[in-house]
Order: C-alpha cells, then sequence, then structure tokens
C-alpha cells in the first residue's frame, strides 16, 4: 500500500429535502450525508461501518457521482470531480466501479449473463466481436464462473453466483477503485466467504482499491485496511483496523462492538454487555451538538452543545468526541 | 414428558417444476422452558418448520406426514377451532419483520388487546390495561401515551418490542420466534435480545429462536439444532455445537465465519459450491455434494447417530476426528 490518497472527501454534504402541503413547500431537510470528511489511500480497504440511516450508502452514491452532492469537494486521483459534465462522469466510471448489495433486484433478468458482463465493454467500447467474446469469458473466470455459463439468465443462478456476475461486471472496465456496497449482506453465511475471499484475491492480483459499505463489523473487520465509523451522517471515529477494534475510543464505536453476538458461547458469560438505550434519532432533526449525546453513557454539558471536531489522538486515529479530549476515556 | 414433541415431519409445496419437499422428516423434541436454536441457511427449511409447528402452512403448502405433539396432544389431529386456540394463546410466534405483521390501521394497543380479548375473555378495559402492562414490560416510554399509537409512528426497534409484547400477552408455553432481529441493527437487537432473555427467566416460557446468525444463537440458546436441505443435521447444546462440532457442515458453517474473537486477518474458509437445489435434493445426505469427507455410502439415506450427552449428529462420520484429518491432508 502506498500512501498516494486515491480519494479524497471534503466536507461532503447531502441534504434530500422533504416537501409537504399541497404546493409541496419544501419543510425540511433529511440531512444524509452532514460534512464527511475521508481519504482512501491507493490499494487499502477503507470499511464504512454504521447502522440504518448512518448515510453510508450515500456515500458510497456521491463519491461515484451516481447522485449529485450538495456540498463538499470529491477529489480522485488528484483531481476534483465535484462539478463535472456528465460526459466527463462516464469516462470516470472506467475509473470506478460498484458492487451492489442485492443480487438480485442488481442484475437485468431478461438479460443473459454474457450480455450483462460484456455490455460495460460495449458502452465504453472497449472490445468488439471476437475480442469482447474472449474478454467477457475470462471476466467470468476471474470470479469463478464458467463460459458455459454465458447464455444463461440470472434466474438460473443462486444469490453468490449472482453476486459473481455482478462483480465481474464492475471489473470489465478495469477500474481502480470500486464501491462495494454491502456486497455480501444478502448471501448466507457459507457462501459470504467464498464472496470475501474472491474480493480479497482480485483486490491483490489486479492492485484495486475499495470502499467497503457494510453494517456488519465481523465483515468490515475481516476485509478492511481501515475503517471509519458513521452515525447519523456523520463520521465518529477513523483508525487502522487493530486500532479501531482493539482501542476503540469513541462510546459509540464501543458500544457497536460490544452489541455483536459472538458465536463462542463461552464468551457469552464473561462478556460485559455495554447497551446503548434509545433508537437512533431522526436525520431530519439530530440531536444539538454531538449527535450521539442523548445516548450516550459519557456525555456531559458540553456535548449537547458544541459538536465535536475530528481529532488525531496518534498515528492517524481520528475522533470527534469530547469525552475522549477530556481524558475520561482512554 | 416433553412440551413439543416434532415426530418425523414432513412439509411439501407444489410447484410449476413439482412437488419440493421443504421439510424431510424432521424430528426433535423441546422441553418446558427449553432455549432451543434452529439454524440453517435459506432453504433449510427452519422458517417452514416453525410455520409447520403453527399449522400455518397454507397451499401450495401441505403438511404431508408426521405429528407434532404439544403438551400432550397431537396439532396436526385438531379441529380448527381448537389449533386458533392453541396459536396465540399457548402458542406465540415472532416474526422477522415487525412492519408487515402489523396492522397498519390499527393501534398497537388495539392489536395487543385483541389478543387478550379474544384468548382471555378480558372486556375492553381490562385488555386496553393489559396492553399497556405488555408494552412497559418490553420498556416502552410511557407507555400510557404510546397505546395509541400506530405501528408507523414506532421505531423498528419499538414495533419489534411491540410484537414481544403481543405474542407474550397470553403467558404462552411456548414462544417461536422467526429471526426476530434480522431486520434491526445491532445495537437495537442487542436490546432485543437481552429482552428476551429477560422475559424467558421470567416467564418461564420455552423459545424455538429460529436464526441465520451463530453469534445470536450462541448469546440466547442452551440448544441448538442445525437444520441442511429440509432436515437436522446436527443437535447439541451450545456448547457442544460451537466447541466440538461433529457434522461436516457445522464444521464449515463456523469455519467460514469472519468473527471477532479470531485473528483479523486469517482467511476464512469457504464452504464450496452452492446451496442444495429443492428439486434436486442428493438421494441421501444434503450435504455430501459439498462435503470434502464424503463417503459412497453418503448417498444412501443417513441416519441419526448419538454421541452421547444429548448429542446427535447425521453423518457417518461423526465419530472421527475430522478436522485433524482435514488439517493433515
Amino acid at each position: 500500500m502506498s500512501d498516494e490518497k486515491l480519494l479524497e472527501v471534503t466536507d461532503l454534504k447531502k441534504y434530500f429535502p422533504v416537501s409537504a402541503g399541497v404546493f409541496g413547500r419544501h419543510v425540511a431537510d433529511v440531512k444524509a450525508v452532514d460534512g464527511v470528511s475521508f481519504t482512501v489511500r491507493k490499494g487499502e480497504t477503507l470499511g464504512l461501518v454504521g447502522e440504518s440511516g448512518s448515510g453510508k450508502t450515500t456515500i458510497g452514491r456521491l463519491v461515484l457521482k451516481l447522485l449529485p452532492a450538495t456540498s463538499g469537494t470529491i477529489r480522485f486521483e488528484g483531481r476534483d470531480i465535484s462539478d463535472i459534465s456528465a460526459r466527463q462522469t462516464r469516462t470516470l466510471r472506467r475509473r470506478m466501479q460498484i458492487i451492489f448489495q442485492d443480487p438480485y433486484g442488481s442484475l437485468n433478468p431478461r438479460m443473459t449473463i454474457g450480455e450483462i458482463v460484456s455490455e460495460p465493454l460495449a458502452i465504453h467500447g472497449i472490445a468488439k466481436g471476437k475480442a469482447r467474446q474472449e474478454r467477457t469469458v475470462e471476466l467470468l473466470r476471474m470470479v469463478g464462473l464458467q463460459s458455459s455459463h454465458l447464455n444463461r439468465y440470472p434466474n438460473e443462478f443462486s444469490g453468490g453466483q449472482r453476486q459473481r456476475v455482478g462483480i465481474a461486471r464492475a471489473l470489465a472496465v478495469e477500474p481502480q477503485f470500486i464501491v462495494c456496497d454491502e456486497p455480501v449482506s444478502a448471501l448466507d453465511v457459507s457462501i459470504q466467504a467464498q464472496v470475501l475471499n474472491l474480493l480479497e484475491d482480485l483486490r491483490e492480483r489486479l492492485g484495486l482499491t475499495y470502499l467497503f459499505i457494510s453494517h456488519d463489523l465481523s465483515v468490515v473487520r475481516h476485509i478492511s485496511t481501515r475503517v471509519a465509523v458513521l452515525y447519523l451522517g456523520k463520521i465518529f471515529e477513523v483508525a487502522d483496523r487493530s486500532a479501531l477494534y482493539e482501542h476503540p475510543l469513541h462510546p459509540y464505536t464501543q458500544a457497536l462492538l460490544a452489541a455483536i453476538p459472538v458465536p463462542n458461547p463461552e464468551m457469552q458469560s464473561t462478556q460485559k454487555r455495554v447497551l446503548l438505550s434509545g433508537d437512533v434519532p431522526t436525520a431530519m432533526a439530530p440531536p444539538s451538538g454531538c449527535r450521539f449525546h442523548p445516548r450516550c453513557p459519557f456525555a456531559f454539558e458540553r456535548c449537547s452543545v458544541e459538536e465535536p471536531a475530528m481529532r488525531d489522538v496518534g498515528g492517524g486515529h481520528m475522533v470527534a468526541c469530547h469525552a475522549v479530549e477530556n481524558g475520561t476515556i482512554q | 414428558m416433553a412440551l413439543l414433541e416434532v415426530r418425523n415431519l414432513r412439509t411439501t409445496f407444489k410447484t410449476e417444476d413439482g412437488v419440493v419437499t421443504a421439510v424431510n422428516g424432521l424430528s426433535f423434541s423441546l422441553d418446558a422452558g427449553q432455549t432451543l436454536g434452529i439454524v440453517g441457511e435459506s432453504g433449510s427449511g427452519k422458517s417452514v418448520t416453525s410455520l409447520s409447528i403453527m399449522r400455518l402452512i397454507d397451499r401450495p403448502g401441505r403438511i404431508e406426514s408426521g405429528e407434532i405433539f404439544f403438551d400432550g396432544r397431537d396439532l396436526l389431529k385438531l379441529r380448527d377451532e381448537e389449533m386458533r386456540h392453541v396459536r396465540g394463546h399457548r402458542i406465540a410466534m415472532i416474526f422477522q419483520d415487525p412492519m408487515t405483521s402489523l396492522n397498519p390501521v390499527l393501534t398497537i394497543g388495539e392489536q395487543i388487546a385483541e389478543v387478550v380479548r379474544l384468548h382471555l375473555g378480558r372486556n375492553h378495559r381490562e385488555a386496553r390495561d393489559t396492553a399497556i402492562e405488555m408494552l412497559r414490560k418490553v420498556r416502552i416510554p410511557s407507555p400510557e401515551k404510546r397505546v395509541d399509537d400506530y405501528p408507523h409512528q414506532f421505531s423498528g426497534g419499538m414495533r419489534q418490542r411491540a410484537m414481544i409484547a403481543m405474542a407474550l400477552s397470553c403467558n404462552p408455553q411456548l414462544l417461536i420466534a422467526d429471526e426476530p432481529t434480522t431486520a434491526l441493527d445491532v445495537t437495537i437487537q442487542a436490546q432485543v435480545l437481552e429482552l428476551m432473555n429477560e422475559l424467558q427467566r421470567e416467564t418461564g416460557a420455552a423459545i424455538i429462536l429460529i436464526t441465520h446468525d451463530l453469534g445470536v444463537v450462541a448469546e440466547t440458546c442452551k440448544d441448538v439444532l442445525v437444520m441442511y436441505g429440509g432436515n437436522m443435521v446436527e443437535y447439541g447444546s451450545a456448547q457442544q455445537i460451537f466447541a466440538e462440532p461433529r457434522m461436516p457442515y457445522t464444521q464449515g458453517l463456523l469455519a467460514s465465519l469472519p468473527r471477532l474473537d479470531a485473528p483479523a486477518n486469517a482467511r476464512l474458509t469457504p464452504i464450496p459450491g452452492q446451496p442444495p437445489n429443492l428439486h434436486r435434493m442428493p438421494p441421501g445426505c444434503a450435504f455430501a455434494p459439498r462435503c470434502s469427507y464424503r463417503l459412497e455410502r453418503c448417498d444412501q439415506i443417513v441416519p441419526v447417530t448419538d454421541l452421547g450427552h444429548g448429542h446427535l449428529a447425521r453423518c457417518w462420520r461423526c465419530t472421527e476426528n475430522l478436522q485433524a484429518a482435514g488439517a493433515a491432508r
């Protein structure tokens, strides 16, 4: 892994307007992503974890320009891509791709596997005729499928195989960077491992960089080199994998880790649970100050008034929390 | 005597491509107050098992054969109205998706009260009080106000807690929870599991927890039944299943999990192949095509081996030390 920044996101925001009444008056905003900054270095896998409503999927879409951002800048390979034209966006898609969560909904049921995987080759004018056919077969082999699958339809495949098709399609344009949006969440456990191993092998072989979005902390720990924890549209903590999982600093990260059920009955009795009370508040009106303060066991007055800034506590371990700053949590 | 005893349950579904057998000769029993986790992947038959116990299998599905003894009576022989009395009163069920299993046009309170009125014959006033009491028990804040809310006014975690309140309102002897926390975020899941554990201790109800999540089972269940391809492949205490699994499928499942108690960069060992296609089930052990320890006789019907201390496995080689044999190869 190099220190070269492949993707640099600064103060990214995405507000979805909410309208009401007969005239569609604009009454509020859902602040899905509310000022997020992070970088992805070339060759690494940045895990983006968060619960529902944290904005993790929206960030993936913003980075890929599938959704326009409300504000903020996105730099990819050193170039500002925040305001590029539709045409430039299309060229950009040759460099960055996405793998979707739902292997059932993301493949056109009326297209054969061969058509699905070769479509990007046609759109971007990468290969024609026989060359296209050969490249398609090569892509299928790369993800563990066979040339005999070319003329079959998605409904003949299981979830894991469909996800492989989705991966082959993403790889067709030889991208540098892939956003993996919950790529294994819809799969059975025994199949999950197959797809995770495949993603790791491909990253190594093709020198890919991943932004890996997931709600599953065990999966993220397994595949990521660095991890960012999101809550209600804000990043709370970013650190190298080992630092984040072994020395989580933010109270939310700690609670999140403690909440994961571990498949080991012996660990249960000794494990001390930090149970969070309450639900995630709405992103339409996030709490004042630190948006986690109503659920935080360490909250004090300052937390409800002032939003904590991201601070480097050493070795690139970034955390946004007043209690950490005060030394309450070490 | 066991509270629930399922014998040779066989449930099939008619499809365009022929009849598929979702549950194929399943037998197990459950004692009063026991917590049993049924684990399996999609298509293993775990949900169909629970629906069969509740007799909620509808056409094109059919319970072909078998017996389901609950408290001494065969549920499959009860008349429909007798079964209605059992359902919701003696056996209650919680489903995965609390949004679709609650009626959106009735308030939460009305829905809980309906169960209580129907099964316990309470009047309107009493039923409403019970509803408030139950909501308090599942820790819905200010239950006397929230009782008049509609399901959409509740968050996902609250809805699932309301479902639990409804399920427990008649003090059932058996609670079947089908993936009760799958749709919830981890922090909310932790709250709901904690609540279920607590209520179980308090009421002494037996619980069948159906899930694909081995972590959830380890946290909540004393005993575990592993299903694959429509039948039980292993049964034992959580200790036995997680520490000394004997069936290659269970071993494979545990090895393929990314887990927080393992080294972070350890490579996962997936189970090769795909889950069985119910239309083309292997003749013998359903797992044989994916199994690295397969023998010729695995293609014939495999009996259950009793390994002692209540540990059962459906595998010819369950008495061998397969993991060591696999490592040596």
